[in-house]
C-alpha cells in the first residue's frame, strides 16, 4: 500500500500519521506539501491533525481551499480512499468532501483525554479489521469537534450507514454523539478521535491500528 | 470602497458562545438580555467600481470561503 499524508502550515500531527502508515504498510510514506498541485500515485491519503492555518477564520477552512485539496477533492471522488482525523475531519467538511461541520465543543474547552467510541458500522472499509470489537479507545484533542448536520442530512447518513463513530459519553455536544462519518460512497472518512495515536502501548494504547488494518486489506 | 461582511450561526443552530456572553451580561446586572448570537466582521477593501458587480463578486466570496454556509448566514453592505 502506498501513501501520502498532506502537510499543511501548522499540521501536527502529520508525522504521527507518517509512522502509523508505515509501521501498517511497511512502505514509505510521501509527505505531501499544501502548495503541491497533484498528488503522486499513491493508495491512501491522511488529511492529518492540527492547526493548519492557525484555524484562521473557520477550523479547515483555509486548507480546504489550498492547492492540494482540488486534487485530492477529484481523486477521492473517483474513489481515492482518503482519511481525515481531527483538523483533517474538519478539513473534509470544508471541502465538500464529507457533509455538516465541525463547531466549537458545546463546554466551550479544548477537550483532551482518552475517549471511548462505539464503533457503528462494522462493514466499513475502515472498520472490518475490528471484527466482533464494538468498543474502542482513542486519543481526542480539539475545541472543534462538535459535529453538526441538519435532520435531512442525518437521515441520509443513518440511512446509508455512513455513522462510523460514536462517542460514548459524548465530550463536544456533538449531534447524535457522531464521532465519525464516510461519504456515501465508503473511500471518505473523517472523525475527531486520533487513531493515528493509538498505534503503540507506550502511548496508551493501539485501537487505532486495526483502522489503517482494514484500509490495507480493503485495497489489496 | 468597502464591503463590510457579517457572517453569524445561522437561527436553531446552537451558539454557546453567545448563551455565555448573555449569562455573563445577565451577571454583570443587564437583566434585560434575553438571548445573545456572536458571529464576526469581515471588512474588505475593494477597487472603486460599479457597485452592483461589487456584490455579486462578494455573494460569491461568501459562498466559497467567507460563510460555511452549512451553519452560517451571512449579510454584507457595500459603502464607500
Amino acid at each position: 500500500m502506498k501513501t501520502a499524508v498532506i502537510v499543511f502550515p501548522a499540521s501536527n500531527c502529520d508525522r504521527d500519521a507518517k509512522v502509523a502508515l508505515e509501521k501498517i504498510s511497511g512502505r514509505d510514506c510521501l509527505m505531501v506539501w499544501h502548495g503541491e498541485t497533484t498528488l503522486p500515485p499513491v493508495d491512501f491519503v491522511v488529511v492529518p491533525g492540527g492547526f493548519s492555518y492557525g484555524d484562521y477564520l473557520r477550523s479547515g477552512a483555509i486548507a480546504a481551499r489550498s492547492p492540494i485539496m482540488r486534487d485530492v477533492i477529484k481523486k477521492a471522488n473517483d474513489g481515492l480512499p482518503v482519511a481525515g482525523f481531527c483538523n483533517g475531519f474538519q478539513v473534509l467538511t470544508e471541502s465538500g468532501l464529507l457533509p455538516g461541520a465541525l463547531m466549537r465543543n458545546k463546554g466551550l474547552r479544548f477537550v483532551c483525554r482518552p475517549q471511548t467510541l462505539t464503533i457503528t458500522n462494522s462493514d466499513s472499509m475502515y472498520t472490518k479489521a475490528y471484527k466482533d470489537k464494538k468498543e474502542i479507545t482513542m486519543p481526542i484533542a480539539h475545541f472543534d469537534g462538535n459535529y453538526y448536520a441538519d435532520e435531512e442530512t442525518l437521515g441520509m447518513l443513518k440511512k446509508n450507514n455512513q455513522i462510523i463513530f460514536k462517542y460514548k459519553d459524548n465530550p463536544n455536544g456533538s449531534v447524535n454523539d457522531i464521532a465519525g462519518i464516510s461519504n456515501a460512497a465508503g473511500n471518505v472518512l473523517g472523525m475527531m478521535p486520533h487513531p493515528e495515536r493509538a498505534i503503540d502501548n507506550i502511548h496508551g494504547g493501539t485501537d487505532g491500528l486495526n483502522l489503517f488494518k482494514s484500509v490495507l486489506e480493503a485495497i489489496r | 470602497m468597502k464591503a463590510i461582511i457579517h457572517i453569524g450561526l445561522k437561527p436553531g443552530v446552537l451558539d454557546p458562545q453567545g448563551r455565555t456572553i448573555a449569562r455573563s451580561l445577565s451577571h454583570l446586572g443587564f437583566k434585560s438580555v434575553m438571548a445573545a448570537r456572536q458571529g464576526k466582521t469581515i471588512e474588505l477593501d475593494l477597487e472603486d467600481g460599479d457597485k452592483s458587480a461589487a456584490e455579486t463578486h462578494v455573494k460569491d466570496m461568501c459562498e466559497k470561503l467567507l460563510a460555511n454556509t452549512v451553519i452560517e448566514d451571512y449579510r454584507f453592505e457595500i459603502v464607500d
